[in-house]
């Protein structure tokens, strides 16, 4: 095998561990040793009995809560990526606005929109027959993060989509499949595997952002862990939850990547 | 209509003075925040490529820990934390506990998680830069110093600069959620507003709009930054 035109690189320094690096992951030892005691010395085994459930219920709270809104907002993103990929002018002008106002303004004050706007129309809505759903706050949280995972979602798939190059779509005509074809067995199968990375990003995102449900009085993970914090005052449920929200991001993002490798296999060059 | 208006006149009746209060209040904890976010990830992506493995771990913990918690979650264990951690230093030498101040809080936490986004943006950028500018700084004898002062910075900013807007206009966001923590923010400001009309709809709407047009703002002065980062560069 021929390596001719690797550009050399100046071969870097073999340091062994400093000081300063012993010194840094020894603070991060302390703090996580201290945390550790800080926990173990609080568990009060009649508190964790009564509060630790709460905890595990939250904790499926928020995955129902996050898998409910990430599917509802795929559906909804699938007519506005359309509309940001439309040649017509209005169409795809409808489509940017939708995707700038949920992309420009916090999640919160969408969330609070919703809930205590809804509030707001409540004769209205009951003359509809919809106020079932809007008196509800893990209903209202639900539609809010849906519309907004939608945009980003919309986001990520229309400019997968405009990353396959013309000349797949151009072949794909001149072979003369039809246009239903083309994006089924051609384009799409190029931009979902761009698209990867990008919609993992947005699962962690929306699980992170769920903890604003909280707020709207909805009991997920961080909505029992402010009920117990009000009921104990013991800080140390915020580290549980913390230990939670970590483990369910870090494990994702791992397990995305496998995934994406698996997935991307065909396409790594051999080294 | 015109009673719409009214609700967002300036002065006694009109909550017009109370929103922009509190959208000052949003700007000064975003722009607060920015520069010590932008100072703790750069060090940190310094110490993701340190040839020392132990300073690579640490920086590594450091970004997983503050990426992976929810921000509001962040928020609460540095003001509950620091509450909790001062008042028992308080109490055993002034004698009396202390207040904790939200907008520090909000400034400490909003920076921990802008840092750690900041320092994987931070690091791509420096990817980017070729071996040779720095070799060829330090054959013509500039110091390391000097080197990243004069030669790596500069190309640095430009080659970060689309991420760090991005992370921008996400801080911008953020800092509503210090609202819970009751710093009179923008949202916060609103909720009061909402309190005393009963005009929900309207006024977190209006909310949104204002947030909305910080975010055209702030999009018109990142497109200065560029051509500025930018003007040495052939297009």
């Amino acid at each position: 095998m021929t390596v001719a035109a690797l550009p050399v690189r100046a071969p870097i320094r073999p340091r062994k561990t400093g000081v300063a690096g012993r010194v840094l992951i020894g603070i991060w030892i302390l703090i996580g040793v201290g945390l550790m005691a800080a926990l173990a010395s609080s568990v009060d085994p009649d508190r964790l009995g009564r509060f630790g459930p709460l905890l595990l219920t939250g904790f499926i709270v928020t995955v129902k809560l996050v898998v409910t809104a990430i599917i509802l907002g795929a559906i909804i993103s699938l007519p506005i990526a359309a509309g940001r990929l439309s040649q017509n002018r209005l169409i795809g002008a409808l489509a940017y606005a939708y995707s700038y106002f949920f992309r420009g303004t916090p999640l919160i004050a969408q969330t609070f929109l919703v809930y205590y706007g809804a509030g707001q129309f409540a004769l209205q809505l009951r003359a509809i027959g919809l106020w079932w759903f809007f008196r509800d706050a893990y209903d209202c949280a639900i539609f809010a993060f849906a519309l907004n995972t939608a945009a980003y979602q919309a986001e990520i798939l229309a400019g997968a989509i405009r990353s396959v190059p013309r000349g797949q779509r151009e072949a794909a005509r001149a072979l003369g499949l039809h246009r239903f074809v083309i994006m089924r067995r051609v384009v799409l199968p190029q931009a979902l595997i761009v698209a990867l990375r990008p919609y993992g990003n947005e699962v962690v995102l929306m699980i992170k952002a769920s903890a604003i449900a909280s707020i709207i009085t909805v009991l997920d993970l961080m909505g029992e862990t402010r009920y117990v914090f009000s009921q104990t005052y013991d800080l140390s449920f915020y580290l549980w939850a913390a230990i939670f929200y970590l483990v369910l991001v870090e494990g994702l993002r791992r397990l995305w990547n496998r995934f994406e490798r698996r997935l991307t296999r065909h396409l790594v060059r051999a080294a | 209509m015109g009673d719409w208006l009214g609700l967002l006149s300036f002065g006694p009746h009109g909550w017009g003075d109370e929103l922009a209060a509190g959208a000052a209040v949003t700007i000064g904890l975003a722009v607060a925040t920015l520069p010590v976010g932008l100072t703790i990830g750069f060090f940190v992506a310094l110490g993701k490529q340190s040839p020392d493995r132990l300073i690579r771990l640490s920086a590594e913990i450091y970004t997983t820990i503050f990426r992976g918690l929810p921000e509001l979650l962040t928020l609460f264990l540095v003001y509950y934390g620091a509450q909790y951690g001062f008042s028992a230093i308080a109490q055993l030498i002034l004698g009396h506990p202390v207040e904790i101040n939200a907008f520090l809080a909000g400034m400490v936490a909003l920076g921990l998680v802008l840092s750690s986004y900041a320092s994987e943006t931070i690091l791509s950028a420096f990817r980017a830069i070729p071996r040779g500018q720095y070799e060829g700084a330090y054959a013509i004898g500039l110091s390391r110093g000097r080197t990243m002062r004069l030669v790596i910075l500069p190309q640095l900013v430009r080659l970060a600069l689309p991420g760090l807007s991005n992370l921008w206009l996400n801080l911008m966001k953020d800092t509503a959620l210090v609202s819970v923590i009751t710093l009179n923010d923008l949202l916060r400001m609103t909720t009061v507003a909402v309190g005393t009309t009963k005009q929900p709809f309207f006024f977190y709407g209006v909310a949104c709009l204002i947030y909305l047009a910080l975010s055209v703002l702030s999009s018109i002065g990142i497109w200065r930054i560029d051509a500025w980062a930018s003007r040495g560069v052939e297009r």
